[in-house]
């Protein structure tokens, strides 16, 4: 039996996870990243009515309709996804969020509530499906757009880009991935150690805009990922209640720094297998320094940029209750008729 | 220190005056007045006199001018007053005015240390020494400057008859019961008071006298009652962004929080989270109401600006959730220190496309308490965002009021399908779940919230073009459809919403219509009219859209006066809007001079309307 068509725990095939039709341009990146989502929940059995689907606006944004039919949605206005997100995990901490956005969203009037979401550390997946060009209103320069890159009808690009994997890592996000929407394999690891994350999690996912940013010499196309793409590292996810197949590598290996594993807050693992250069996503002062060369050098390096242990979640900071605030009743939710009185002699 | 301190020219009337005039104090903001202030208010509270504070205050930190006015009336009078019979001119840079100002026979009392001489003779005068009476006070220098207020507190107890023991009672009020600081202002007052006892003759007819009205009251002021009304509302998520004057609303959410925390566990039921700015603050309260949480939010006119784009989605996606604006007057920042009932429309019309949201409108501090719950199930039963229009002067001045009266109905959280049996329920009785879709013809649709574990539950919220089964629809025939549904809910919201109070007696022919704040000048003004030979009936509008009796008292009079705080008439407009008949004989009224409301502004109005 293939992956595709097994049964996972909840006894759901990967058919199951799919959404509605895609109304995006054939060929899409961001219809990959719809795939690998789907098939990362039936592999991991997430239960859909656990997980909500969010977005803001833009190509992008319009995805959350593509995948995982089973769970509610939302699609909020340009940018402002990320509150959306803060309230609906606040009600009800047990949801699992997966949010979508887009350069134009993230990188535009969303650039506060992105910064302010990761200092709040508001548990969630927040997944950048980035082409450097905003679609829907037919090819303008997105913020993240290559300096002195030329689009057929807005000429040249003359501002240095955004790079929204920096300012997360800046920000105080504590889990930053790098991925390219052709590369399923590190995507889908990336997807999963993301959902199993303790807060909030950012994807920057470079996907490629067919119709409008897809020249060789942009550094958002098919044939400048497929051709210039670096692997930190080789990414193995075990979920939690695995034991990781430690068997396989050597003490010396993690000794050597040839292995890196972190355990995630949820018990998970991560493993990070050293390819052709050194990375210890664990340093802060390291991440950022990659990010820079990546960015002086014109590098396209993928995989965890960034990892720490996580702060508590916003909801934990507030101390809220341990049943979700959206499920509690009347006797939670209204004081008495006697506290009332009390309320009232304090004024008298 | 003996003082000469010569009568007024002016002879003391024959009557003393007692229990009815308004007393106001000059100061510089910043300098710690207000505790001064509300010492004397909480005094003549606490002797059982009627009383009403404003405040009017600058926006700034520190320096700028502040006067706090205090009103006592035996008659029960709260409303702002026009004139002021005393003043405490404790401020330099405006005392020229502020004497300038007092009515002949008045009252000023000013610190002797400035030698301002006596630039009026038809009012009493009293100087008093602030800085010797501070040097000899034993207080820590640190405090000298904020505690030389209450050497006009001391003063005004031996002038106007206020008891010591009842003043120190409410100084231990002000300080949350705490000895160590009421005693030290008691100490100034007290040395304040012999040395007016000694050193002043009462040459003014103006007294404070107990009596027994205020007995089982409180004082409170609007944004903390909306604050406990929402607590007692089963508020969840209070999201905000800080803008006077609705700041003190969530401080007093966030200092009663635990009312709210779990006992057994010490846990909180509600998360109040300070936003990075309204805009944000919004989406937060939306995608709580989404997820079925009880979310709110308070601002004003610039806060609701930045909200206007996410009420409109919240409009048309259908999410519950309450939004507090507090007015104030003008545009960001306009005059942030003063009121004003200006949002009116542009909370009305808040949104893009066709949208008209819900407004409930408090017209005194319980009903801030109520609709703070209210508001709640209202959003909840139709299934979009409510906003309760407060206003400055109802948020942050004190009001006497009877104690708030406990929730009279259960929480109600409408038509929510909020787990697997109430979906399955549904399911067996309609055969099908859509969104959307009309099953009981009232407009207000079914909603299941995230985490009701059943394949059905399910749905897409946008605010885009979705049939009645939330599916994406770029087809006319579904968006009409959807408009003629949110139309029924809107008819149907017209029931739900508060209905206004009607003061009516058959064959008059004066209508009186208002709605807020202005309440208490009102009904002042209608006994003196009353007095003077003009009857007039009086509705109060406590919400939009309007209830089917806001129309039959306007086609049920000959002349009607809308009478608000703004200055197009925004009510007045609406009503002509609402009323597909001949509106004619229904006159707009509006003020929108910054300031409360005064009895004599609508005494003096309608005596000429009706008499020309």
């Amino acid at each position: 039996m293939t992956t595709r068509n097994r049964t996972n725990d909840l006894g759901l095939t990967r058919a199951d996870y799919k959404g509605g039709k895609s109304t995006l341009c054939p060929g899409c990146g961001h219809d990959s990243i719809s795939n690998h989502i789907i098939s990362v929940a039936h592999e991991m059995s997430l239960p859909m009515h656990k997980v909500i689907k969010m977005s803001g606006i833009g190509c992008s944004s319009k995805t959350p309709a593509y995948f995982l039919g089973g769970s509610h949605a939302f699609n909020a206005i340009h940018g402002r996804m990320p509150s959306v997100v803060t309230g609906a995990t606040l009600a009800n901490h047990s949801l699992t969020a997966i949010a979508v956005s887009g350069d134009g969203d993230t990188g535009s009037i969303g650039l506060g509530q992105y910064k302010h979401l990761m200092r709040r550390n508001v548990p969630m997946v927040y997944i950048i499906e980035n082409n450097g060009v905003y679609g829907l209103t037919k090819g303008q320069f997105s913020a993240t757009a290559d300096e002195g890159q030329v689009l057929k009808y807005y000429g040249r690009n003359d501002l240095p880009p955004i790079d929204l994997a920096l300012e997360a890592v800046i920000g105080g996000c504590t889990f930053v991935g790098r991925g390219f929407s052709g590369d399923s394999k590190q995507v889908q690891a990336l997807l999963k150690a993301a959902i199993s994350h303790h807060g909030t999690a950012v994807l920057d996912i470079i996907s490629p805009c067919v119709t409008f940013n897809n020249r060789p010499d942009s550094t958002k196309s098919y044939v400048y990922g497929k051709d210039n793409q670096i692997l930190l590292h080789e990414i193995d996810f075990t979920p939690q209640g695995f034991v990781p197949a430690r068997e396989e590598i050597t003490v010396d290996s993690y000794e050597s720094g040839e292995v890196i594993e972190v355990e995630m807050h949820d018990g998970s693992f991560i493993r990070l297998k050293k390819l052709s250069r050194d990375h210890d996503p664990r340093s802060r002062s390291e991440a950022v320094r990659l990010l820079e060369e990546a960015e002086r050098e014109q590098l396209f390096l993928t995989g965890l940029i960034y990892y720490e242990e996580p702060r508590p979640t916003l909801g934990e900071t507030l101390e809220i209750h341990s049943t979700p605030l959206a499920q509690l009743t009347e006797a939670h939710l209204r004081p008495s008729r006697e506290t009332l009185d009390d309320v009232m002699k304090r004024f008298m | 220190m003996a003082i000469d301190v010569q009568s007024s020219p002016q002879a003391v009337p024959e009557a003393d005056l007692v229990n009815d005039f308004a007393l106001m104090v000059a100061t510089k903001n910043g300098s710690g007045s207000q505790t001064s202030n509300l010492v004397l208010i909480r005094t003549l509270f606490k002797m059982g006199i009627p009383v009403s504070g404003k405040n009017l205050f600058p926006s700034n930190i520190k320096g700028l001018p502040t006067w706090y006015t205090i009103r006592a009336s035996k008659d029960g009078y709260i409303a702002r007053r026009a004139t002021t019979e005393i003043a405490i001119a404790f401020n330099q840079d405006t005392a020229a005015q502020d004497i300038a100002d007092l009515p002949v026979g008045g009252v000023c009392m000013i610190p002797q240390d400035w030698q301002w001489g006596r630039s009026r003779d038809d009012i009493t005068w009293y100087e008093v020494p602030v800085k010797e009476l501070i040097t000899q006070a034993e207080v820590p220098s640190d405090f000298r400057d904020r505690i030389a207020n209450m050497v006009y507190v001391g003063a005004c107890a031996h002038l106007f008859d206020m008891p010591l023991d009842i003043i120190y009672e409410a100084l231990l009020d002000q300080f949350n019961g705490k000895e160590k600081p009421a005693k030290m202002n008691y100490d100034v007052i007290m040395l304040a008071h012999e040395w007016a006892a000694n050193n002043l003759t009462k040459a003014d007819p103006y007294h404070f006298a107990p009596l027994n009205l205020t007995e089982g009251k409180i004082l409170i002021e609007g944004n903390e009652a909306a604050a406990l009304g929402s607590l007692f509302g089963g508020v969840n998520v209070a999201a905000w962004y800080p803008i006077t004057p609705s700041t003190s609303l969530i401080d007093g959410v966030i200092s009663h929080l635990n009312l709210r925390r779990d006992p057994e566990t010490g846990k909180n039921t509600v998360a109040v989270v300070q936003a990075e700015d309204e805009l944000a603050a919004i989406g937060m309260i939306i995608g709580a109401g989404w997820a079925g949480a009880r979310a709110m939010t308070a601002t004003s006119g610039p806060g609701i600006s930045l909200m206007a784009e996410f009420a409109g989605l919240a409009y048309f996606a259908e999410i519950p959730c309450v939004i507090w604006d507090v007015t104030r007057v003008g545009p960001s920042t306009g005059l942030p220190t003063r009121t004003s009932q200006g949002d009116l429309l542009f909370m009305y019309f808040l949104g893009h496309g066709d949208s008209r949201q819900i407004v409930m409108i408090p017209g005194s501090v319980a009903e801030c308490f109520e609709f703070g719950w209210r508001s709640f199930d209202l959003a909840e039963a139709v299934q979009t965002p409510v906003f309760v229009m407060s206003d400055l002067d109802l948020g942050m001045n004190l009001w006497m009021s009877d104690p708030f009266d406990y929730p009279d109905t259960p929480i109600n959280r409408g038509k929510t399908l909020a787990d697997r049996g109430q979906l399955e329920g549904f399911l067996e009785e309609f055969g099908e779940w859509y969104r959307y879709r009309d099953y009981d013809k009232d407009g207000v649709t079914y909603r299941t919230i995230p985490g009701v574990e059943h394949r059905q539950a399910a749905y897409f919220t946008r605010g885009t073009g979705h049939n009645d089964m939330a599916v994406y629809s770029e087809r006319a025939e579904d968006w009409v459809q959807n408009m003629e549904r949110l139309h029924r809910k809107f008819d149907t919201a017209r029931t739900l919403v508060p209905q206004p109070i009607i003061d009516h007696t058959p064959d008059n022919p004066v209508g009186l219509i208002s709605y807020g704040s202005n309440d208490p000048a009102i009904a002042e003004a209608r006994d003196r009219l009353a007095a003077s030979g003009i009857q007039t009936n009086y509705m109060r509008i406590r919400a939009l859209p309007f209830a089917q009796a806001v129309k039959d008292f306007v086609m049920g009079h000959e002349r009607v006066y809308v009478i608000e705080n703004n200055s197009d008439g925004q009510m007045h407009q609406l009503l002509r809007l609402d009323i597909a008949e001949d509106t004619t004989h229904m006159a707009a009224m509006p003020l929108g001079d910054t300031l409360p409301m005064t009895a004599q502004w609508i005494f003096d109005e309608i005596t000429a309307r009706e008499t020309n």
